[in-house]
């Protein structure tokens, strides 16, 4: 069985285009359209990898990433922001936080694909 | 009475009155000597003989206008708070120890003035003092029952060895120190004690005439009241009598203030300025205990003597008639009371003018600056003292020679009208600080050849010639030039008539002379310290105007001479510590020079002691413009630091301002980071998913299953609506923000636009099975941008239509006129707003958190850029609070 991806954001179009891509890649896929849906899928799920929106309504990514950080069953989870917020404060704080990698909108679908290849390897 | 007994009795009580002197002089500091009632009873020395006999002739004669001489103080004596406080300060301060000196003072120690004042003064006096010795000379000889008795010669007269005892009592407790300016304690005990004995005296022979020769004041009122011409006495003729009557308190309104005795007792021998606040109320009571039988006395006369007998002497006549000689002798002793503190007081304050105004100045100067300082004292003492003499002298050789034939009442008048002449020049001189010595000087001369031509002049030709043809025909047969009525004045009496005149001239002089010279530096830098007597010693300080050289040792020469080595060393000490100057100071400023030259006045008097110390200092010539500048300058430094207080409060208050305003402008513009920061995350948002679908589908092209494919493009394009939409509400919402947006306003239908709006929306509505309804009737058209409008309403049926449910989604629109605004409703039943996103649905980019989890198509401007639109028409927008279900969102729109 191939690694376990979840995608968490709230702009459907853009969730559409990476789930299309990772599922190319024989990722199996899980999809939150925001933290608290993401949160419940974590609470079941350990997927190797989580990207990660920041802006989100109700919980945001910051809040997701400190669920992942605190909770033992996910210490394995890589955690890699996908975001806007491409300011060099905003990347030093989500690296800060225990990211694991910081990509920034808009991107590059091969970009993303490579990047999170090379963490998992 | 026997002659010899009445002398006895006279040299008796003279010593008694020493014997309090000189305890008072011995206990100088004891609190029977220094208190208000004491203060309140030397005040009193203003009643003398005039009041103790005068009154009653007067009242017997023409009723009740003797009261005119009392009304005036008690007119008076509120303002002395004021007005008297203010002088006895200045007073203090200057060590001024005359009026004449205080006057000069004013106008700049002006040698000149300080000598005019003091002939005036001794015009005024003079005859003054002769009335007294005249009705001691005459009620002496009631006593003693030899009536109509002259004495031939001098010698032989007891009045003139009364004289002379009274001036011995004035030389030994009025010369007591060279400083002329300390107090007199021993005198003015002596003048509070017979002032006692004066009033207790006048009531029990009141009492006795009332209520034991007859049955009470109403009595004497009904008998008076049966004679001829009663009404005369008991009332005012008219409106002239009237005139004489204020002209009259007018006068002694002024001779309160400007007698030399008065000055001497209520001003140079004040101790505190609170004996003030008791003087007022006491002294008016005082007068007002004297008056009470005044008239009772006189109507007991009148009714008891026949024409011929003087109503002068009723006091002393009736008890005698009765054979009650004690009550008699109290009466004798109590008018001789009167007479002396008058006297003594008088010719204490007058010698002390001369000497210090007249003769030290225009003579003894040079003399006294070689001298050795106990010979310099022995001089001013001698000189003060031979004053005296010579004044008492000088009064009995008048009263000898002249006023013998005169009744009390008019030499007393004329020496009023005659002080009443510095009126002027005093009171306007404390007040206005433009007076000058040159109108003081030209007033009094004007104001005093008036009364000499209007008064003395008639009334000494009258007595010696006994004729009154120069009254009759005026001067040169020349009707207007009559003296007793100037240009056809003739209603008055001569007194009224000559104070009108010659004060009138006197204070117009004064004013004009005043208005078009200015005095010289020392002359203004005076007046301003006696006018603005309250900042006086900072005035002093600063104000003081002085150029020149002069060295302190110079200065303790001259010093030395008046007041001994010791003294001047005490002196300077106290000087050099107060200003913080060292002791061996070497050259002296215009503050020593003024502190000098206070130190002589007491002894030598002001104006011979600023010629004394100019005599030893190098003074230049200040012009004018110069003294003028400075005095300005200490002026303007006062404004300029009051002018740069407020400026450093105004610049606080700037820097506060500012402070507001950067931080005001931090918070834009983190608000402006943060809008930038929302702008650019909006715009990528789109653009993100368009670059990801276009790689893919460039890319996979081949692998691609087609519905995919179809999926990714549509998401294409509505992401470039989406993003064509955000641009288009950005450059809205910043065109409004900036105020760069202006309306178009027409009039419009608001029915129609509404109607317009609901079209525009309807077939997303539709799609979603919501109804939206406008059921309302009336119409109502006004101006308002219809574009802008639509807009709005618009922007609030596809927030409604966002947030209701499919199906069970109703939203109604109705508008109706409220208070000269058109109110329009936009009413869902979907979501409720929560409270906590009330504060902020209108900001930009806010989105609730409230909404679908699907994001929302909004560009988040959308009620930013509403509220916008509705505040530039004027209106108002807001979302209803407390709904139970449903959203409802108002905005009003005024409707003219």
């Amino acid at each position: 069985m191939g690694k376990k991806i979840l995608i968490v954001d709230d702009e459907p179009n853009i969730v559409m285009t990476l789930e299309y891509t990772f599922k190319k890649q024989d990722f199996e896929v899980f999809i939150a359209r925001d933290g608290s849906e993401a949160l419940q899928i974590l609470e079941t799920n350990a997927p190797d990898v989580v990207l990660l929106d920041i802006m989100m309504p109700n919980v945001d990514g910051y809040q997701t990433l400190n669920y992942i950080k605190k909770k033992d069953s996910l210490k394995n989870t890589k955690v890699v922001f996908l975001t806007a917020k491409n300011k060099a404060s905003d990347i030093e704080k989500g690296l800060k936080l225990g990211a694991d990698k910081y990509l920034t909108k808009p991107f590059s679908v091969k970009k993303i694909v490579s990047e999170i290849n090379e963490l998992l390897d | 009475m026997s002659n010899y007994s009445l002398i006895i009795i006279i040299i008796l009580y003279l010593s008694v009155l020493f014997y309090i002197a000189y305890l008072a002089e011995k206990k100088a500091k004891s609190k029977w000597i220094n208190n208000p009632y004491i203060y309140s009873l030397s005040l009193a020395v203003y009643c003398s003989a005039w009041t103790y006999y005068g009154s009653v002739g007067i009242a017997a004669n023409s009723g009740i206008s003797f009261l005119t001489i009392y009304l005036g103080p008690v007119i008076a004596v509120p303002l002395w708070i004021v007005v008297l406080r203010k002088i006895i300060r200045i007073s203090k301060q200057h060590k001024i120890s005359s009026i004449a000196d205080f006057i000069s003072l004013r106008y700049g120690n002006n040698r000149f003035l300080g000598a005019l004042i003091t002939i005036i003064c001794a015009f005024g006096t003079v005859p003054y003092i002769s009335l007294q010795l005249k009705a001691v000379s005459e009620t002496f000889e009631i006593m003693t029952e030899k009536s109509n008795y002259v004495s031939t010669s001098i010698l032989g007269d007891s009045t003139f060895y009364i004289a002379l005892l009274l001036a011995i009592f004035a030389t030994f407790f009025g010369t007591q120190t060279t400083d002329a300016s300390e107090k007199h304690k021993g005198i003015v005990a002596s003048v509070a004690f017979e002032s006692i004995l004066k009033l207790v005296f006048f009531l029990i022979i009141g009492v006795y005439v009332t209520y034991f020769l007859f049955d009470g004041t109403e009595d004497i009122y009904n008998k008076i009241s049966q004679t001829e011409n009663f009404e005369n006495l008991i009332k005012l003729n008219g409106l002239e009598e009237g005139f004489n009557w204020f002209f009259m308190i007018m006068l002694s309104f002024m001779a309160i203030f400007l007698l030399p005795r008065q000055f001497q007792v209520s001003v140079l021998e004040n101790n505190r300025e609170k004996h003030l606040k008791k003087a007022i109320w006491l002294f008016p009571l005082y007068l007002l205990l004297f008056n009470l039988f005044v008239i009772f006395i006189g109507w007991a006369g009148k009714l008891s003597f026949s024409r011929e007998v003087n109503g002068e002497y009723f006091a002393l006549l009736l008890p005698l008639q009765n054979n009650n000689i004690f009550l008699a002798l109290l009466v004798f002793l109590g008018g001789f009371s009167a007479v002396i503190s008058m006297v003594v007081v008088s010719t204490l304050a007058l010698s002390t003018m001369v000497s210090n105004n007249l003769i030290i100045p225009y003579g003894f100067l040079d003399k006294f600056v070689k001298n050795h300082p106990e010979k310099n004292a022995f001089y001013i003492k001698s000189i003060r003292r031979i004053s005296i003499f010579s004044i008492i002298v000088l009064a009995y050789g008048f009263y000898y020679n002249f006023s013998i034939e005169l009744p009390l009442i008019s030499i007393g008048l004329i020496s009023f009208v005659i002080i009443s002449q510095l009126a002027p020049s005093f009171f306007i001189g404390l007040f206005w600080n433009r007076g000058s010595s040159k109108g003081a000087i030209i007033g009094i001369i004007i104001g005093f050849l008036i009364t000499s031509y209007t008064l003395i002049l008639p009334f000494s030709i009258e007595a010696f010639t006994g004729s009154n043809s120069f009254t009759q025909n005026g001067l040169f047969g020349i009707t207007s030039l009559k003296p007793y009525a100037l240009f056809g004045i003739d209603f008055l009496n001569p007194h009224s008539h000559a104070f009108l005149w010659s004060l009138t001239s006197n204070t117009l002089c004064y004013l004009i002379f005043s208005l078009t010279s200015k005095g010289d530096y020392r002359e203004r830098n005076y007046a301003e310290m006696f006018v603005d007597s309250s900042n006086y010693s900072s005035l002093q300080d600063s104000a003081l105007v002085w150029k020149g050289e002069a060295y302190v040792a110079d200065i303790k020469n001259v010093l030395n001479k008046f007041l001994g080595e010791k003294h001047t060393q005490r002196a300077l000490n106290i000087f050099f510590t107060k200003y913080k100057l060292p002791q061996d100071t070497q050259m002296a400023d215009a503050r020593l020079i003024n502190f000098s030259e206070k130190l002589l006045t007491g002894s030598i008097g002001s104006a011979s002691a600023k010629i004394l110390i100019a005599s030893v200092i190098k003074e230049e010539e200040i012009s004018l413009i110069e003294v003028l500048k400075i005095l300005e300058e200490s002026k303007e430094t006062n404004a300029r630091n009051k002018l740069l207080r407020e400026k450093s409060k105004q610049l606080i208050s700037l820097t506060n301002q500012l402070k507001q305003a950067n931080e005001d402008l931090r918070t834009k513009d983190k608000q402006k980071d943060e809008f930038l920061d929302t702008v650019a995350h909006e715009l990528k948002t789109p653009i993100t998913g368009i670059r990801a679908a276009t790689e893919l589908l460039i890319d996979e092209n081949g692998e691609m299953p087609n519905e995919i494919k179809e999926q990714f493009l549509k998401n294409m394009l509505q992401d470039s609506d989406r993003l064509s939409r955000l641009i288009n509400d950005i450059l809205d919402f910043e065109k409004l923000s900036t105020g760069r947006q202006t309306l178009n306003l027409e009039l419009n239908s608001i029915k129609k636009t509404i109607k317009h709006a609901i079209n525009s929306v309807q077939h997303i509505a539709s799609n979603k099975e919501i109804t939206i309804i406008n059921d309302n009737l009336v119409d109502f058209q006004f101006h308002y941008d219809e574009d802008r409008i639509l807009q709005v309403l618009t922007n609030l049926l596809s927030n409604s239509i966002k947030f209701t449910e499919p199906k069970k989604g109703k939203i109604i629109v109705e508008y109706k006129m409220i208070n000269n605004f058109i109110e329009i409703y936009v009413i869902d039943n979907g979501k409720v707003i929560p409270e906590e996103d009330f504060d902020y649905i209108f900001d930009k980019f806010y989105q609730s958190m409230n909404q679908n989890t699907i994001k929302p198509e909004g560009s988040g401007l959308g009620l930013a850029i509403s509220k916008q639109i509705i505040e530039q028409h004027s209106g108002k927008i807001w979302a209803k609070r407390g709904n139970k279900s449903g959203a409802t969102f108002v905005f009003k729109l005024p409707f003219n």
